[in-house]
């Protein structure tokens, strides 16, 4: 993943320029690259955004929202039934958006926070089980996605090791929050919904969307962290800055591409994980994220509506690519190596 | 898993250290305590306890009731399926994995760029993005599953704008069609897209490091360029493929999001060992599901313990 920077190193090191092969060869092994890269990425790519529009930008649109009719309009019954499923349609889809924001939004700080901690634990202390520690960080990767999913059911299930604790739960839903008015009592506001236990619920889409994208942050400092070494931390502390202050001062900004390297990373992922939600989701319409959205509508050979959601996840990995490559070219500036990995989804 | 760049890829640090090791850290650097403590809290609630309790649940089954979910015959097709398509796609990987990244290094050419950057798509893409594309791809109204019939329909326009008879039956162009949604062909399609990079990103920065003063003088000794790239090249990037070649592998094995699209899901024909787990979950079997991703994880694990002995392994053949 090394982008120009360490071309050019290389470069300087290396007196002459390697030997070029026959045109023929080169014109065969280019030619084969290119055929096999556009079969399996540029078509598939495209084939999401073709499909998505292949009924106009309206049907686009429709997949997100269906305009009501009008009062006074005049419809027949099976006008008005075909409207109103395609609202109802249209309203889950919106919901497994939002519920996808919402995951992402508590899965990626508390990660951050973790890859700080445990970079910080790592690169600057040396203890025993120091590698064993960083090769557990890692164990997520290297856990196919279905067990992600079920070791949570296997935990926090009915019949689970903590089930009859965690069934025994009652937590109100976030979305359901609604202004009840002062007549109930002082507080206004109420929750009109609550969930008991884990699994099955959007807290479970939680925890495992915790367990998948754990790695990323820690795995993008840690090498970083790393290989700067702590002197400049030592010399903010022996001129009597706090540790805080040292930390907010010299160690972020010091690692602050990588950082956002590792936060992009998770939240494409927690955007996009699939087998690990899909086991701990029961196949609920209100607990599905926007990949299990596309599952359902494909299902119900919905296919321009599974795709019109599916533009959307390739857009967001469009953008990660490109705000990865920005990264790597800043990052390389800056004389720091960033390390990418992709994990299971 | 294994990190893309080695350390020979960094930039040289600023203040090179003469001697030895580098030194220890200070201990004026506070917070041990608070960040080794929430680490080690945060990763034993989310990660070690969860796992322990499969550890746990295996345990709990009976020898007799694990060997006999185990060796199912549905179950052992499942696996069969699980390692064929996976060794198919990495050795598919493997092969041109290899030409690319040794094209995207030493062979410019119009467009080398943007194929680099999207090397790593399959890593940004939601696999359940992935399986959905490739399985429309290859159905009969799909760019690719309909070839044939786009091809004839193309040509007879043509024809037609020429004034002539349409040349083409409609279904003479039949045999291109290639029938991989709902046969394992499609399997293996969708776990080479997503085990692509690895190979490929694996390989790179050692080619990339590469000294062609070798090559060169492999040359000059009177070597052929296929026996170089054999006898020089090739030995140097190999402990990398290897090791790309895992990785594909590894992370085929466990793919579930992709794959649930373009197979076709019947038991004991084309049911991969994770569609396996869901079955046996969604049908409350839990004794089994647990077995099953048992054996999953533990094989997982050794694929990585592999791995790792692999790298240590270069490391030291390196020095």
């Amino acid at each position: 993943m090394a982008g120009a920077p360490s071309n050019l190193a290389a470069a300087a090191r290396q007196g002459s320029p390697p030997p070029p092969s026959h045109p023929a060869v080169r014109r065969i092994l280019v030619g084969v690259t290119a055929a096999f890269l556009t079969l399996f990425i540029l078509i598939p790519a495209v084939n999401v955004f073709a499909q998505a529009l292949a009924k106009g930008v309206h049907a686009y649109a429709a997949v997100f929202y269906v305009q009501a009719p009008a009062a006074q309009a005049k419809l027949s019954l099976s006008e008005r039934r075909h409207l109103a499923a395609a609202r109802s349609q249209a309203e889950k889809t919106r919901h497994a958006i939002r519920l996808t924001l919402a995951v992402a939004s508590i899965v990626v700080p508390l990660n951050v926070v973790f890859g700080l901690a445990a970079a910080w634990a790592v690169t600057k202390f040396r203890f025993k089980g120091r590698s064993l520690l960083i090769s557990l960080i890692d164990l997520p990767f290297s856990v196919s996605p279905v067990i992600a999913g079920l070791i949570f059911v296997l935990l926090l299930g009915r019949n689970g090791l903590l089930g009859s604790w965690a069934m025994g739960w009652t937590w109100p839903d976030p979305f359901s929050l609604h202004w009840r008015g002062f007549a109930g009592g002082w507080w206004p506001l109420t929750f009109t919904q609550s969930y008991t236990g884990v699994i099955f619920t959007p807290l479970a889409i939680v925890l495992a969307s915790i367990f998948v994208t754990f790695p990323f942050v820690a795995r993008a400092l840690i090498p970083l962290m790393e290989n700067q070494g702590s002197d400049e931390e030592v010399a903010a502390l022996s001129l009597g800055a706090s540790g805080w202050r040292t930390f907010w001062k010299v160690t972020l900004p010091n690692v602050k591409w990588a950082l956002l390297y590792g936060i992009i990373l998770c939240t494409a992922r927690a955007f996009g994980e699939f087998g690990a939600v899909s086991v701990v989701s029961g196949h609920i319409d209100s607990n599905d994220t926007m990949p299990l959205r596309i599952e359902k509508l494909w299902n119900e050979y919905n296919n321009q509506a599974a795709f019109t959601v599916a533009s959307l996840l390739t857009l967001l990995a469009a953008v990660t690519l490109i705000i990865q490559l920005i990264i790597e070219r800043k990052a390389g500036k800056a004389g720091a190596g960033i390390e990418g990995e992709g994990g299971q989804t | 898993m294994s990190g893309t760049i080695t350390a020979r890829d960094l930039p040289p640090a600023p203040a090179p250290r003469m001697f030895g090791r580098p030194p220890r850290p200070s201990r004026l650097i506070p917070g041990l305590p608070l960040t080794l403590g929430y680490t080690l809290f945060y990763l034993s609630a989310l990660v070690l306890i969860p796992l322990a309790g499969l550890v746990l649940k295996t345990a709990q089954l009976t020898w007799e009731e694990f060997w006999q979910t185990v060796t199912d015959p549905v179950v052992l097709a499942s696996f069969e399926l699980t390692f064929g398509a996976s060794a198919a796609a990495a050795a598919v990987n493997g092969v041109f994995g290899l030409i690319a990244a040794w094209v995207l290094v030493r062979e410019p050419f119009p467009g080398r760029r943007l194929f680099d950057a999207l090397i790593d798509f399959p890593f940004a893409l939601p696999t359940a993005v992935a399986g959905l594309t490739f399985s429309q791809l290859y159905l009969p109204d799909g760019w690719i599953g309909g070839l044939g019939r786009h091809l004839t329909q193309a040509i007879n326009r043509l024809c037609g704008l020429a004034g002539f008879e349409p040349a083409l039956s409609d279904d003479a162009l039949s045999w291109l069609t290639f029938p991989f949604t709902n046969t394992n062909a499609g399997i293996v399609i969708v776990l080479i897209f997503v085990g692509l990079p690895f190979v490929v990103r694996t390989v790179q920065p050692v080619l990339r490091d590469w000294d062609p003063e070798y090559e060169h003088a492999a040359l000059s000794l009177g070597a052929s360029r296929w026996m170089v790239m054999r006898r020089v090249v090739f030995p140097e990037l190999f402990p990398a493929w290897l090791s790309g070649l895992a990785l594909a592998f590894a992370r085929a094995i466990g793919e579930y999001g992709s794959v649930i699209f373009i197979a076709g899901n019947i038991p004991g024909k084309s049911q991969i060992a994770p569609v396996q787990i869901v079955t046996k979950l969604d049908d409350f079997r839990y004794a089994q599901a647990t077995a099953i991703g048992a054996v999953l994880l533990a094989l997982s694990l050794l694929i990585l313990l592999a791995i790792n002995g692999l790298e240590w392994w270069a490391r030291r053949h390196e020095r």
